[in-house]
């Protein structure tokens, strides 16, 4: 248990994306409004994308921008920039979606004057 | 001592993500989540990635901030305030459960910042290698997303190309 809770403290960064992803859930599962549950949505991705970017570091690396008159490259200089690229991808994607899911939730309102998601069931009867 | 300038920026992260949930207001809802972007994009540019920061601070902190307000200034809902509803028993069994189970999983994982770790020894090195040999850019992130992968960011620009006519389609006016 006590090497269980010392493993924990070395990754900090695993505790707060735990953290992060089970609120974000809890909002997207037990708050009516519609909006409130985009939130928690929008708080969910970012700490799944949090998450991968969290592995790209390595210790004495900086940024993966390349000095200048390094010809063979030291690999070791530089953090891993792959993380990177595909959350870059995943960041913009993540964007479209809030978009696309903002405007189903204002195109709801006006089919039924509410977010609120019982009001919305009630005058689907 | 590692993680001196990270723990405050984490913990900051996890305070402004908890009171975007607890806040009864929706738009002071709103305004804190972008402050959370904001340090989410820190915590990035701590750990060393300068574009995925940029990208979070622009996109996530100003675009999306700016979706949610136009939502919220559009809809003109009565009911900002909301009412406390009461939790599902699933979800107070369900995600502790979840929670256990994904520190359980943490144990495994690679340490913070080891060299050594599978992700940064198998395909990352020959990127750093060669990008400047193939590519004559020194950004190692924009050459590997604009030459190496660049079906994958065509492909995403289809992607938001598609989240736009949907927007638009659901937006329309005249709809009967």
């Amino acid at each position: 248990m006590l090497e269980l809770v010392g493993a924990w403290l070395l990754r900090p960064n695993v505790v707060a994306f735990v953290i992060l992803f089970l609120s974000g859930f809890y909002i997207m599962v037990t708050h009516h409004n519609l909006i409130k549950k985009v939130i928690g949505l929008y708080i969910l991705q970012t700490s799944v994308i949090f998450f991968l970017v969290a592995f790209s570091a390595k210790t004495g690396a900086t940024v993966p921008i390349l000095l200048p008159g390094a010809d063979p490259v030291d690999v070791g200089l530089y953090t891993n920039p792959l993380p990177h690229v595909l959350t870059l991808t995943a960041i913009v994607v993540q964007v479209a979606t809030l978009g696309v899911s903002l405007a189903l939730v204002s195109a709801i309102y006006r089919q039924y004057g509410s977010l609120d998601e019982d009001e919305v069931g009630k005058r689907l009867e | 001592m590692t993680f001196a300038f990270e723990i405050p920026l984490l913990v900051l992260l996890i305070l402004t993500a908890a009171s975007a949930m607890l806040v009864k207001d929706l738009v002071s809802s709103v305004f804190i989540l972008g402050s959370y972007s904001f340090f989410l994009a820190l915590v990035w540019a701590w750990l060393g990635a300068v574009d995925v920061a940029f990208v979070e601070a622009v996109v996530g902190a100003g675009l999306a901030t700016v979706l949610f307000l136009l939502t919220l200034f559009g809809t003109n809902p009565k009911d900002t305030r909301l009412r406390r509803p009461p939790t599902p028993w699933a979800a107070i069994v369900g995600l502790p459960l979840l929670g256990l189970l994904l520190m359980y999983g943490a144990n495994g994982l690679p340490e913070f910042g080891d060299p050594a770790s599978p992700a940064s020894t198998h395909v990352s090195p020959v990127y750093l290698a060669n990008s400047l040999k193939d590519t004559l850019t020194p950004n190692v992130v924009t050459s590997v997303l604009m030459d190496y992968r660049s079906f994958d960011t065509l492909i995403e620009t289809a992607v938001i190309f598609t989240a736009g006519v949907a927007c638009a389609l659901l937006l329309r006016r005249d709809q009967g």
